[in-house]
């Protein structure tokens, strides 16, 4: 599918997705509530087929946490960039897709494990690089004066 | 004693629990500092849970105090054995970020560069396949081969392992006047050494009996753990980063996709030993039409990627590596995240050794062919 | 050093072992502690401890180009308590502190550690900015020899080894308390 047909498809799933144009892949802004919903119709509709999760990572912003989905379909050779908002930057909180890529899983424990954001219903969400208490390194309010050297 | 024979014989009777068994962070067949926890029935393993981070050293935290041309050297130290992937992958992505085209001449010696490491990782991991079943002659032999690239290296870039020599825009340096020379010797060497691997392991019956029907990937498997490079092509998933999007001088070469179907431990081995044949072939292609021109082109002083989000993937010796640079268009990343091959194949394990023995815990991770240091970032 | 010929009229103490021939045989001359430091120092086991770049180059030292068993160094051993060397070859981070810390105090007396790279030594690349990396393996255990370099060479290894073999042989296992009587008394 081309670029255009996708962003059909994506708006008519979901309605309340925005789209922004012009980057390398397409980005969709997906609502949190959205996610699990759109991501299961895009993984199992036979024209879009993404089944290819290839990477998932969070960032940081001053006001919410952006978790980002890159979606492949080795079928069809598309690709699309989901990203989900989180509310706030207390309690971020998103559902997890695990249950559509399993892979996801383990990228979910990394970004709860490096950013803090929590994922709903995800069955094991513990800590992956670091132990328990350390603080989440990569928000940008993360200081730590006695293990960083700061240059 | 009638009463313990009862109970012996009778196993119904004999309450069982499961039992757990650590294997490292420091443990000769970890590869590095990996820990697993194997929940054990008898000798049969249920369930395994890695523990990683015995290695993380926040180097995704370190890259937003760094500009461009100072990460790039971090990326070494990730996936050690194939740090120039690494490299040229956040080269890449800058460069496309920037708009940037590099000459023929680098595209080029790039691609030639890659080849080698390729060659070189897989050996590395012949070496490290073979002692880990036991075959202390793997190590002698691969590591023999090994050596002969790590002189084309030396020459090249000055360092044996952690090369730096992808900057944004071309190369560090030119290469040296004996580069052509030394590769091609390499290349003739390594053609008649390659059939001793066959020989010495692939063609050995233990090893074929130890590793034919173990440890099966599906294909519908694959893709949704997202395993890739050999591991995934054992599987029948075609997912070839330099075929499906090339980059560098891929397109103008003819190589072959090595395909298999079974998708177990054996195949995962055997198609590692195929891509060394492949490499050599892209080598030999291009060895001999390295185009005249500048190494590098000139960029800025202090590089800044415009505003957005850029994306590159790559094919390292173990899957699809992907760098993803969020920008906010100052001389350092805003997020940068690696997407490496290892951590997506590690996660996998836990579904492939169900069932198997304990031993063979060891030779399926064995052939996931796993560098920690690239899990961990 | 190594054993050398040497008339006896040469023979000084703490010196290393001397073989001084005669007719009819030769005769092994030392006192004790050269005798176990010449013994030690050549036969160096050292511990499979690797976790990052540096472990491959300890893997390339071991085989058949550099090939350290010339030095008796040869019999790597994947358990700590068969070792008598640490080889730190690689970063060393929090979470990885305490295992090292447990490694180094199941080893067998006498035990050596020589720390094998940038990262061993200081922390290396990840000195500045980084919150999980431990600035160098002597913040957690004593280290003997460092090897700088990122990763060192395989010849940058042997020198390490050799000067952790001098120190080796320079140490007193049974003068030691003469010796300090000796001083306290000046």
């Amino acid at each position: 599918m081309t670029n255009e047909e996708l962003k059909l498809t994506i708006a008519k799933l979901c309605s309340s997705a925005e789209f922004k144009d012009g980057a390398q892949f397409l980005e969709v802004i997906v609502p949190a509530a959205d996610l699990h919903h759109l991501c299961r119709e895009l993984r199992h509709n036979g024209e879009t087929a993404f089944d290819y999760l290839f990477c998932l990572t969070g960032v940081d912003y001053p006001t919410y946490f952006e978790v980002v989905y890159h979606l492949d379909s080795t079928r069809h050779r598309h690709v699309v960039v989901l990203k989900a908002r989180t509310a706030s930057r207390e309690y971020p909180v998103l559902d997890t897709i695990g249950d559509i890529w399993p892979t996801a899983y383990s990228h979910e424990r990394e970004v709860y494990d490096l950013l803090g954001v929590r994922f709903n219903n995800h069955p094991d969400m513990r800590r992956l690089f670091l132990e328990d208490g350390w603080g989440f390194p990569l928000r940008k309010d993360y200081v730590d004066p006695v293990r960083i050297v700061e240059r | 004693m009638a009463e313990y024979r009862e109970i012996i014989f009778n196993s119904d009777k004999i309450q069982t629990d499961d039992y757990f068994v650590n294997i490292g962070p420091q443990h000769p067949s970890t590869h590095g500092a990996l820990r697993i926890v194997a929940k054990l029935e008898g000798e049969i393993v249920q369930s395994i849970d890695p523990v990683i981070g015995y290695i993380h050293s926040g180097i995704e935290k370190m890259c937003e105090s760094l500009s461009y041309p100072q990460l790039i050297h971090l990326t070494d130290r990730m996936d050690y054995l194939s740090a120039h992937m690494n490299n040229e992958a956040v080269c890449l992505c800058i460069e496309n970020a920037l708009q940037v085209e590099v000459p023929e001449r680098v595209k080029y010696i790039r691609t030639i560069m890659d080849e080698l490491t390729r060659i070189a990782s897989h050996q590395l991991w012949w070496c490290a396949t073979g002692m880990d079943m036991g075959a202390m002659t793997t190590f002698f032999y691969g590591l023999r081969d090994r050596e002969p690239i790590l002189d084309i290296f030396e020459e090249t870039c000055g360092a044996r392992m952690t090369f730096n020599y992808n900057v944004p825009g071309g190369l560090m340096f030119d290469i040296h006047p004996n580069f052509q020379k030394r590769v091609k010797d390499f290349i003739r060497y390594f053609r008649k050494k390659l059939p001793e691997y066959d020989t010495l392991l692939s063609g050995n019956v233990i090893f074929k009996e130890r590793t034919k029907g173990l440890g099966v990937l599906s294909k519908e498997e694959a893709i949704a753990w997202g395993v890739t490079g050999p591991s995934g092509r054992a599987s029948g998933y075609s997912c070839d980063v330099r075929k499906l999007h090339p980059y560098s001088a891929y397109p103008y070469v003819k190589f072959e996709e090595k395909l298999a179907t079974d998708g177990d431990t054996f195949w995962r081995y055997q198609l590692r030993i195929e891509e060394m044949w492949e490499s050599m072939k892209i080598i030999e292609q291009l060895i001999d039409n390295i185009p005249e021109g500048d190494f590098a082109v000139k960029m800025k002083g202090v590089i800044k990627l415009p505003e957005g989000e850029f994306y590159q993937r790559v094919e390292s010796a173990r899957g699809e590596f992907g760098v993803f640079i969020v920008s906010d268009g100052k001389k350092n990343p805003y997020r940068l995240k690696f997407r490496s091959p290892g951590f997506s194949n590690l996660f996998v394990l836990n579904e492939l050794v169900k069932g198997v023995k304990i031993a063979d815990l060891v030779a399926i991770m064995a052939t996931l062919d796993l560098v920690i240091p690239d899990i961990d970032r | 050093m190594g054993i050398r010929k040497k008339r006896l009229s040469e023979i000084e103490s703490n010196d290393s072992p001397i073989i001084s021939t005669h007719e009819g045989g030769s005769i092994v001359l030392a006192n004790l502690d050269a005798m176990f430091g010449w013994a030690r120092r050549n036969s160096l086991w050292p511990l499979t401890f690797g976790t990052r770049c540096c472990a491959i180059e300890f893997m390339a030292v071991g085989a058949s180009r550099h090939d350290f068993s010339r030095f008796g160094n040869e019999v790597a051993r994947p358990s700590v308590r068969q070792a008598d060397l640490i080889i730190i070859s690689g970063t060393i981070n929090y979470k990885m502190a305490p295992v090292l810390k447990r490694l180094y105090d199941q080893m067998p007396e006498p035990k050596y550690v020589m720390a094998l790279g940038a990262c061993a030594t200081s922390g290396g690349p990840f000195y500045y900015n980084s919150y999980a990396v431990v600035k160098g393996a002597d913040h957690v255990i004593p280290v003997d020899v460092y090897i700088p370099g990122c990763p060192p060479r395989p010849e940058a290894y042997f020198y390490g080894l050799m000067q952790l073999q001098k120190k080796i042989t320079k140490d007193r296992y049974y003068t030691e308390k003469k010796l300090l009587k000796s001083e306290k008394l000046k």
